[in-house]
């Protein structure tokens, strides 16, 4: 995500126009066709389609003939005056800001503590281990967090074996957010932890033989080399995270929501869906989705202003 | 940790050499760590694939598995004749290979053109590729999108908004620009080489791990493409494997097939049936991913170097 790399001067820049040019390298747009369409008709034409959330928008006729709305901000104003929009607001960015609370230091400290594993085939083992739930998709980890969690699930067997009580994990409301929080980390940990890993390899040998010369122990050696070298990775993962704060995954909270928790696990996307294809109200639930898209753009633009200031890093 | 020392041949060998009681104990408390993050991430997977195949009545029980206390396969034999899942396997897998055609047709020509300098207008282009990273129409414009098509509940509808991942198409761009160096090109192009040749003959045979590495990419998110079908396709018969299996695991549908006397087996059977299915959706990836993922990180710092 570093800055673009050189600038290049074409060597032919000067003698030709850039007509001649195109024309002379129409097998590359040909090469680049396929791309381009899927680019118009899968992200710009829905992107067009936002317009629907200042229209009152019919079906049958369609985005353009369907009439606008008055004021503009009529599907917006709606969605601000229910009691949901302040329940789903709050939802969307307590879930996200505690995951990135919890979650986000998790690779950081499993990359410092695997790259003291001297063995190097226990090491990778590990790695791969680590790796092996990030394959595993949304409905896979919900279904197993089902299974295990549920009133007769091994985790509430367990409890009770040491004299708990049962509890609902599933779909009491207190539990989501871990349970959600917690099943990111148990599926992400290993596979964000890889770019950690890469910058802790390229750290070089001579730094820890200094350190080890001035008397450093292990713990010092991590604490004062490793960390310190790894740290504009970690603040550039941290800002991207933060960018993406409001983009939470509603596959996941959807497919948790149970009887219970909605209370928590209703988010913006996932009342967007809802509203929109559940209940086909097709320009407010457009309306809802934009404010969020809205939004997060801003917190990323925010974000990226701050760490170009700060670190001259930049995701644009 | 001695024997470890002779093994590692890392420049950190030598750090190893006069380890204090300080250093000892912080190995001693690492590998704890280790061991247990270890058991923490495989033991739920373990547990899955030994209930799927362990006595429900056991299971029932609640007490942790280890290895298979009584054996029990009527799950297996029962999903095999599962209408549904056998459907929802075979769409997945057309879904899939038809994802992987579409994509890698339309990622890799375009990474490679937009990996050329002397590309005009690249810039921008990259821009508009890039801004739908951070900017998309969401849900339901999606949606209508995929209804003005005229491709809603047909394959498309899965793999045609899937044809490219920008994430994607960055990654692979990158590799381009790092392996292909400008002399080849400039070499080619005396020789008299056109645009299309040099991709074809010279690019793409030389891009092999990064083909993979898409392919791995595109495939893994079509296999686990759960809310697009959901949201694109109608058809109970058209639904992939991740539909099925939420229907049968998350909603409760499951029904075993006898019906009347043996209400105890059958009770039995669903009871099974969750965990076959959970193991059986997921086990092909589980397979095929230690050989691969490899590759996976090498994507993931190419995407990283370069965004």
């Amino acid at each position: 995500m570093a800055k673009q790399a050189k600038v290049s001067v074409d060597p032919n820049a000067g003698d030709r126009s850039v007509f001649q040019r195109i024309l002379r390298s129409w097998q590359l747009y040909v090469l680049l066709l396929p791309a381009l369409v899927w680019l118009i008709l899968f992200a710009y034409y829905p992107m067009y389609g936002l317009i629907i959330a200042f229209k009152d928008f019919k079906i049958r006729a369609g985005i353009l003939a369907s009439p606008w709305v008055s004021p503009w901000y009529k599907h917006f104003a709606a969605f601000f005056s229910t009691s949901v929009a302040k329940t789903t607001i709050v939802n969307t960015v307590l879930l996200s800001l505690y995951q990135l609370l919890f979650s986000f230091w998790v690779p950081v400290v499993f990359a410092l503590l695997l790259n003291q594993i001297r063995n190097d085939k226990a090491r990778k083992a590990i790695q791969t281990i680590s790796y092996a739930p990030y394959f595993l998709s949304n409905v896979v980890l919900v279904c197993i967090i089902s299974v295990l969690f549920s009133a007769t699930g091994v985790v509430n067997n367990v409890i009770q074996a040491t004299g708990g009580n049962i509890r609902n994990f599933t779909s009491e409301a207190a539990y989501f957010r871990p349970l959600y929080i917690g099943s990111t980390i148990w599926q992400s940990m290993g596979f964000n932890a890889i770019i950690y890993i890469a910058a802790l390899t390229g750290i070089s040998p001579d730094l820890y033989e200094a350190a080890l010369i001035d008397g450093a122990n292990k713990f010092q050696r991590v604490w004062y080399i490793d960390l310190p070298l790894i740290m504009p990775t970690v603040i550039l993962m941290f800002i991207l995270a933060v960018g993406n704060i409001m983009t939470i995954g509603y596959e996941k909270a959807w497919l948790m929501q149970a009887g219970g928790n909605t209370s928590v696990s209703e988010i913006i996307s996932t009342y967007v869906y809802k509203t929109g294809l559940q209940s086909a109200q097709y320009s407010f639930a457009t309306a809802v989705g934009l404010f969020n898209s809205v939004v997060n753009f801003i917190i990323l633009v925010l974000a990226n202003l701050v760490a170009k200031r700060t670190a001259d890093i930049s995701i644009f | 940790m001695a024997k470890d020392k002779k093994k590692s041949n890392t420049p950190s060998a030598i750090l190893n050499a006069t380890p204090t009681k300080g250093d000892r104990v912080f190995d001693v408390i690492n590998i704890i760590i280790m061991v247990i993050l270890c058991v923490v991430i495989v033991y739920p997977l373990y547990y899955v694939v030994l209930a799927s195949i362990t006595d429900p009545k056991v299971v029932n029980t609640g007490k942790l598995l280890f290895y298979p206390e009584a054996p029990y396969f009527n799950g297996y034999a029962e999903a095999l004749a599962y209408p549904q899942l056998i459907a929802g396997y075979k769409n997945t897998i057309i879904y899939t290979v038809l994802n992987g055609i579409v994509a890698l047709a339309c990622t890799i020509p375009g990474a490679y053109a937009l990996s050329r300098r002397d590309l005009v207008g690249r810039r921008p282009i990259m821009f508009l590729f890039t801004f739908t990273m951070f900017f998309n129409g969401g849900i339901i414009p999606m949606f209508l999108t995929i209804k003005n098509l005229h491709i809603y509940n047909s394959p498309w509808a899965l793999v045609l908004p899937a044809a490219v991942s920008v994430y994607n198409l960055i990654v692979c761009r990158s590799f381009f620009e790092s392996t292909l160096p400008h002399d080849l090109l400039e070499a080619a192009q005396i020789d008299g080489c056109n645009d299309f040749r040099f991709f074809f003959q010279i690019a793409v045979p030389l891009s092999k791990t990064i083909i993979a590495v898409m392919l791995l990419y595109y495939a893994t998110a079509m296999w686990n493409t759960f809310f697009n079908a959901l949201m694109f396709l109608q058809d109970d018969d058209r639904m992939p494997l991740q539909v099925v299996l939420r229907n049968l695991v998350l909603s409760n549908q499951l029904s075993a097939s006898a019906s009347g006397a043996e209400a105890a087996e059958k009770q039995k059977l669903v009871d099974q049936l969750k965990y076959v299915i959970i193991t059986v959706s997921a086990v092909p990836l589980m397979i095929i991913y230690p050989f691969v993922q490899k590759y996976f990180a090498s994507g993931v710092m190419l995407g990283a170097v370069k965004g």
